[in-house]
């Protein structure tokens, strides 16, 4: 757990930013706090199974902010974890031999609509809010008509395996959740696309000025398309491992969009573009996976785990916001 | 302003009174549990082998009057078809469709969840439908009860599932109902562990009122058989959260027995047990194959009570019934509600239906089975 | 129809104004297709009064929010907590009713203060937080829908025969609330049209840096346009309880009047990106709607393909408006 964030944290560091992003006092303070009311969480079972549960919003939020920092929104990102589970479902219909082509397909599906919400918002000119909100409502149907409304095959085993398998007799930490390497892995390879190489600063710059940014010769449309594209291929890992953890159901995707931009936007990502970052991000996923945890073990209802979402929420940008003013940026 | 806001605070402090009283008399209501309680135990009349011919309570309501020569229009207004439960349920109702050539046009509007367009609809059928006669789904039970009362005006009604409160429609057609579902699982709780275990209660959302009786009624006997409830918690019907859930509860004590109030995560749940490396406990599922498949497989002790889908087979039953002028069980027709055990659960599963299938279908007999259904031939 | 046209403020006269007729073009086409599907599947005996008046009854509740999310909107912001509200305003008017017709009048007075507060307090963290409008309203929606659940979890309270009449009641054999829904229409596109407030509001939209350059009060411009929002949510609220004769804390979020509504807005034709636009056109954008719902009613469309071309629809008739736009969006 420390560690992750420990990496996560350095670059940060390395650009020479002022300050460390206040996710990552908000998370340490959220699990000193689920520590003290459950001891166990130190055991490797409760912080892995921890880990473990927040990877698939973690993976999904790092390929949002792709989209956010690029300008735009992906709300069509929940009914993309819904097809994924429904499809594998009716495509591998429990022959553990179809994992490979099922999965393949489903990067496919996952490509091609991050291309279609691209070239809608790029060309078509339909803002993303409405182009993914389109896209959602489009799929979530699209899922059920494949289907006749309910899934009609299983899960096999060697499909689920990314989401739900424990390796287990690893030293130190006993055992390792398959889905936190798949998390810590593509966590890597999308900080590093984003913060590393010229289409990360070029999304940057989409973002935060197109027109300067189209001016300066980068190929806006390519880039947004990209961003649509990552974000779409994320949530088809996130369905992933969401059906591996979970096995077949309806309504596995409800409301992982919102949950998403939340992430993000805990992670310092600013709306409407130019600014944001993958660790962040991830921090922003395990912080509100570690809100969840602790109002669960704090025994409070839904309700107030509403209320409470809510006003992290608005506190969260609201202090963004004032700190950016302050420094005047 | 200062009125507004002592409006605004007495409306507060009404809420809270009017939510506590409100519950306690819809939900736990001591005679309708009796009621179900001995329902459960009844002899049903009707056809033999065919429940979802079959009723409970004697009383039968006259529909001379409707006589109607001639194919007619039967039209169906559906809350929705918006969870596998239904998806099953509808099928039935199609394929029930299909046996009646003297239904000539079968016209099905969807409310997608909604009250409001669900109104909408009943109006639009109204208006312009031709229908001969109406078969409401309601999505809830106060909300729909004007428009029943405008349809019953002009047609014969048949309300099915969840119920309206009028009583206009010609019946009002429904399994024994959620109390005897709470009774069937906690009973079985309380005869397989022993006074003091610890029970996990889980349930899908707060407020449905079938949920909150299955609840009310399962609190009740598990209290009085002295077991310990060690948490009632809401799953929204997720099976990741389900998982997570029953993982958090494991980390802080052991379970002996889980009681869910309704089985679509039902298997979420065992599997929590399952890859925790833990003895699976006694289980209290649903009639889902994927429920079914698994309890064979572990070979748990388990049970599943029903809430069966056979009964959206029986209002188009009604609907012919009341075309031709012949009574029918009402203005309650109350439908047996069997629940799945060990001695019967070898009957019930079968690999080759879809993970999500209600099996309490009554529909194994019927012509396009089981390909209708999205099972494998 | 050709009032949509004078809501454009400052387009130039001597072009074929392609935006000023797309909404009408839309809802021909939209009548076009109900009035085909009618008679190619052999069911004229839809296209009557009783039917006209039953599709544009169809959807009240969703234009009377969506007339004040076009307010929002026009202003480059949105509401995401229409939905929670408009439950939330069910509940409280039903429980403080509570069968009582004396109790009416109190109960609409509580709600609209209600509305006023959540608008006040939408507008305010976004103009003085400087909060992103989608973060502030979604945040408000989940404390409001929070509030809500704590307090009750089913059906609440009673509404009188009495105030049943603003669902169900008719003048001159018109349903009130069809007469309420054009009234509270033209009240708001006069609001638009006539008055300082209206023009002010395009301006903002249009280019806040420009509009507060000018002298106008940017900020209580979009704190106004809010309570505006979230009193029609409340108004939606009232409707919605009158016709379901209680309130619930799950109606608005199974209305999906959020979303929907926004979408109701740009189908008509008003841009997210503020200043242009009117009520008109959202008015176009509802009855598009109500048609849609109708059509695949008549047609016996499958509810999951009726989603597949909603989604679709809601897209298509967006990009119809914003094809030919120079602008990079985002």
């Amino acid at each position: 757990m420390t560690d992750h964030v420990l990496s996560a944290a350095k670059p940060e560091k390395a650009r020479g930013l002022p300050q460390i992003n206040p996710v990552y006092f908000l998370l340490a303070a959220l699990i000193v706090a689920i520590i003290l009311n459950n001891p166990a969480f130190v055991e490797p079972t409760g912080y892995m199974n921890f880990l473990k549960r927040a990877a698939p919003l973690a993976i999904l939020a790092a390929g949002q902010v792709y989209v956010i920092v690029s300008g735009g929104f992906d709300l069509s990102v929940g009914s993309l974890i819904t097809l994924v589970v429904v499809g594998s479902s009716m495509l591998s219909n429990n022959d553990p031999n179809a994992t490979g082509w099922v999965i393949a397909a489903m990067l496919g599906i996952g490509l091609a609509v991050g291309v279609v919400n691209g070239l809608v918002v790029c060309f078509l000119k339909v803002p993303s809010l409405i182009a993914t909100l389109g896209m959602m409502i489009t799929l979530n149907g699209f899922a059920f008509m494949w289907s006749g409304g309910a899934p009609r095959g299983y899960l096999p085993d060697s499909f689920r395996y990314f989401g739900r398998f424990n390796i287990m007799d690893i030293p130190v930490i006993r055992m390792l959740p398959v889905a936190v390497i798949v998390m810590a892995v593509l966590g890597f390879a999308l900080y590093w696309l984003m913060h590393r190489t010229n289409l990360g600063r070029m999304i940057h710059a989409i973002g935060d000025n197109p027109r300067a940014a189209q001016l300066a010769g980068v190929p806006v449309n390519r880039v947004r398309i990209t961003a649509f594209v990552v974000s779409s291929l994320s949530a088809v890992v996130a369905g992933i491992l969401l059906g591996g953890f979970a096995g077949v159901s309806t309504d596995v995707g409800t409301g992982y969009e919102l949950q998403a931009i939340t992430a993000a936007v805990l992670g310092g990502a600013q709306l409407l573009g130019g600014r944001g970052s993958v660790p962040a991000t991830i921090a922003g996923a395990l912080t509100l996976t570690a809100i969840f945890t602790l109002l669960n073990f704090l025994g409070l209802p839904q309700p107030v785990r509403q209320v409470v979402q809510g006003l992290i929420l608005i506190a969260a940008v609201a202090l963004a916001m004032y700190r950016r003013k302050r420094t005047g940026q | 302003m200062k009125q507004f806001l002592s409006y605004a605070v007495t409306a507060g402090m009404l809420l809270a009174t009017a939510n506590t009283s409100h519950a306690a008399d819809n939900f736990n209501d001591p005679e309708e549990f009796a009621r179900q309680r001995e329902q459960l135990a009844m002899t049903p009349k009707g056809p033999e082998g065919q429940p979802w011919a079959q009723y409970l309570v004697g009383k039968m309501a006259d529909t001379a009057k409707y006589k109607k020569e001639g194919p007619a229009t039967v039209c169906f207004s559906n809350a929705g078809v918006n969870n596998p439960w239904r998806v099953v349920g509808y099928t039935n109702m199609k394929e029930e469709v299909a046996l009646h050539p003297e239904i000539g046009n079968f016209v099905h509007v969807d409310a997608e969840g909604s009250d409001d367009k669900q109104i909408a609809d009943i109006n639009d059928l109204l208006a312009g439908g031709n229908c001969d006669v109406l078969i409401v789904s309601p999505n809830t039970t106060a909300a729909l009860t004007p428009a029943v009362e405008a349809a019953c005006q002009k047609l014969p009604v048949i309300v099915f599932d969840r119920g309206v409160q009028t009583d206009c429609p010609v019946t009002f057609i429904h399994p024994v109902g959620g109390y005897g579902f709470g009774i069937q699982g906690a009973q079985f709780i309380a005869d397989n562990v022993k006074s003091g275990g610890n029970v996990l209660m889980l349930r899908i959302l707060p407020g449905v009122d079938v949920l909150e009786t299955r609840y009310s009624a399962g609190r009740r006997i598990l209290d009085e058989a002295g077991l310990k409830v060690v948490g009632a918690e809401f799953t929204d019907g997720d099976n990741a959260k389900t998982k997570s859930i029953v993982e958090d509860y494991l980390q802080r004590g052991s379970i002996d027995a889980v009681w869910m109030d309704a089985g679509a995560t039902a298997v979420a749940a065992v599997e929590a047990f399952e890859d925790g490396g833990y003895e699976i406990p006694v289980f209290v599922g649903e009639d889902q194959q994927d429920f079914l498949q698994k309890w064979r497989a572990l070979n748990m002790t388990a049970i599943a009570p029903t809430y069966p889908t056979y009964q959206w087979r029986t209002p188009i039953l009604a609907a012919v019934s009341i075309l031709k002028g012949e009574a029918v069980p009402g203005p309650e027709w109350v439908l047996p509600q069997p629940a799945i055990t060990k001695e019967n659960l070898d009957s019930f599963v079968n690999e080759k239906m879809p993970p999500l299938h209600y099996t309490m279908c009554g529909c194994e007999e019927m012509p396009n089975y089981p390909k209708a259904w999205g099972g494998n031939e | 129809m050709s009032e949509i046209a004078a809501e454009r403020p400052k387009s130039p006269a001597f072009r074929f104004r392609f935006d000023r007729w797309a909404p009408a073009l839309l809802l021909l086409a939209a009548v076009g297709i109900y009035l085909a599907a009618c008679i190619v599947t052999g069911q004229t005996q839809y296209l009557n009064w009783d039917n006209l008046l039953a599709v544009l009854g169809r959807s009240i509740a969703l234009g009377v929010t969506a007339i004040g999310q076009t307010f929002v909107i026009l202003v480059a912001s949105i509401d995401l907590s229409v939905a929670s509200l408009i439950s939330a305003t069910t509940v409280l008017a039903s429980v403080i009713m509570n069968g009582d017709p004396a109790m009416i009048l109190p109960a609409i007075a509580a709600s609209l203060a209600l509305g006023a507060f959540v608008g006040a307090i939408n507008g305010l963290i976004i103009t003085r937080l400087d909060v992103n409008p989608l973060i502030a309203t979604l945040g408000v929606s989940l404390v409001i829908q929070g509030c809500l659940s704590a307090f009750v979890s089913n059906f609440a309270g009673a509404v009188p025969v009495e105030f049943q009449f603003f669902a169900y009641g008719n003048v001159a054999g018109i349903p009130f609330a069809i007469l309420f829904f054009f009234g509270l229409a033209m009240v708001a596109s006069v609001v638009l049209r006539l008055t300082r407030f209206g023009s002010n509001v395009y301006a903002v939209g249009g280019n806040a840096d420009a509009a507060r350059f000018a002298g106008i009060p940017t900020g209580r411009i979009v704190v106004i346009a809010h309570i505006i929002c979230s009193l029609c949510a409340t108004v939606a609220g009232l409707y919605l309880a009158s016709r379901l004769r209680s309130g619930a804390p799950w109606i608005g979020a199974n209305g999906v009047y959020d979303l929907e509504s926004i979408a109701v807005v740009v189908i008509g034709g008003t841009i997210l990106a503020g200043g242009r636009g009117g009520i008109w056109g959202t008015v176009v954008g509802v009855m598009i709607f109500s048609l849609i719902d109708s059509i695949f009613n008549v047609l016996g469309v499958d509810a999951f393909v009726k989603q597949v071309l909603r989604g679709i629809i809601i897209v298509a008739a967006v990009a119809f408006y914003a094809v030919r736009s120079k602008r990079i969006v985002a």
